[in-house]
């Protein structure tokens, strides 16, 4: 499979998709800064971003979601921002409550 | 020779493959939380380009003025309200990061493994080279949608299904009214307070 001479199909899309979805799953599990924890939820929401595009490209397939796709995309783009627009909010009454930003210190609710 | 045989669609989609794969792992690596900002930054735009190469040039568009110029001025703000000098660098202990990646790279093995499996996936569509991207036109047929006309599917199986079934007014509303609601309430969250420990005075 020769990768620059072959075309390009739906599962070279997902396996981008693939790539930044559990790069941004372990970016959120590891990292203590709140504020990296939200860059993963970005990299997750945008491997699936790709994968909705993909399926919906009439240009890989000739079956396809159509214009679904991209109307999820849409949808997700600006649910997307607004979580962060939430998050960034918390994180911000976080460090100005505890003068922290690190999660592992969140541990008010602990028993 | 060499360079005749290059299809040049795929020679751009690893271009920007390998930059948003690349900048993603600087994000997942790099401890230092402004370099992260600037990682994401660039695997966001190079997405923004994965999305034109697939024919959604309006969501590519979309992609670059919501993520990169206002989620990520959201978070460049938010690093340069929190950079103290001992939160810039945060190191993740060890022996997380030998289970992370474990756990994520079986994952991420099942995940690839899955997307070759279905032949209609990893076939390439035939009519391919007959398509033009810069032909595929999708912002008046995306507006459409938005309010409820789907201009792209005339052709649905009975009036009733035609006369709005496939539109998306609900959602878009839907969103609209959420959008509204977390302006309030991040507004509402990330005002100026008082701090609590602080001694009354």
């Amino acid at each position: 499979m020769n990768l620059l001479t072959d075309p390009i199909t739906v599962s070279h899309y997902m396996v981008v998709g693939a790539v930044l979805f559990v790069v941004g799953l372990v970016c959120m599990g590891t990292k203590r800064n709140a504020l990296g924890v939200l860059m993963g939820i970005e990299l997750v929401l945008n491997g699936a971003n790709i994968n909705f595009i993909a399926f919906g490209s009439k240009y890989l397939r000739a079956e396809t979601l159509g214009l679904d796709g991209q109307l999820i995309a849409l949808f997700v783009i600006v649910l997307a921002a607004a979580e962060a627009a939430v998050a960034l909010a918390i994180a911000l009454n976080f460090y100005n409550n505890h003068s922290t930003i690190d999660v592992d210190r969140a541990d008010d609710l602990k028993g | 020779m060499l360079l005749a045989a290059i299809n040049w669609h795929s020679f751009f989609f690893l271009f920007f493959a390998l930059l948003a794969c690349g900048f993603a792992v600087g994000v997942l690596v790099s401890s230092n939380i402004v370099r992260m900002a600037f990682y994401l930054v660039m695997s966001l735009s190079a997405t923004a380009g994965l999305f034109f190469l697939a024919g959604a040039e309006f969501v590519g568009a979309m992609q670059l003025m919501i993520y990169v110029g206002g989620t990520m001025v959201l978070l460049i703000f938010g690093v340069m309200l929190t950079a103290r000098e001992r939160f810039i660098n945060m190191q993740t202990p060890g022996g997380q990061w030998v289970l992370a990646a474990a756990a994520g790279g079986l994952f991420f093995f099942i995940l690839v493994v899955n997307a070759f499996q279905v032949p209609d996936w990893n076939t390439p569509n035939p009519g391919q080279d007959q398509l033009a991207i810069a032909e595929s036109k999708t912002t008046t047929q995306i507006g459409a949608a938005f309010v409820g006309v789907r201009l792209d599917r005339p052709e649905a199986d009975n009036a009733t299904q035609r006369a709005g079934m496939s539109g998306y007014l609900l959602p878009f509303e839907i969103v609209s009214v959420h959008l509204l609601v977390v302006l309030i309430g991040a507004a509402y969250l990330a005002r100026a307070k008082r701090r609590v420990d602080q001694p009354e005075s």
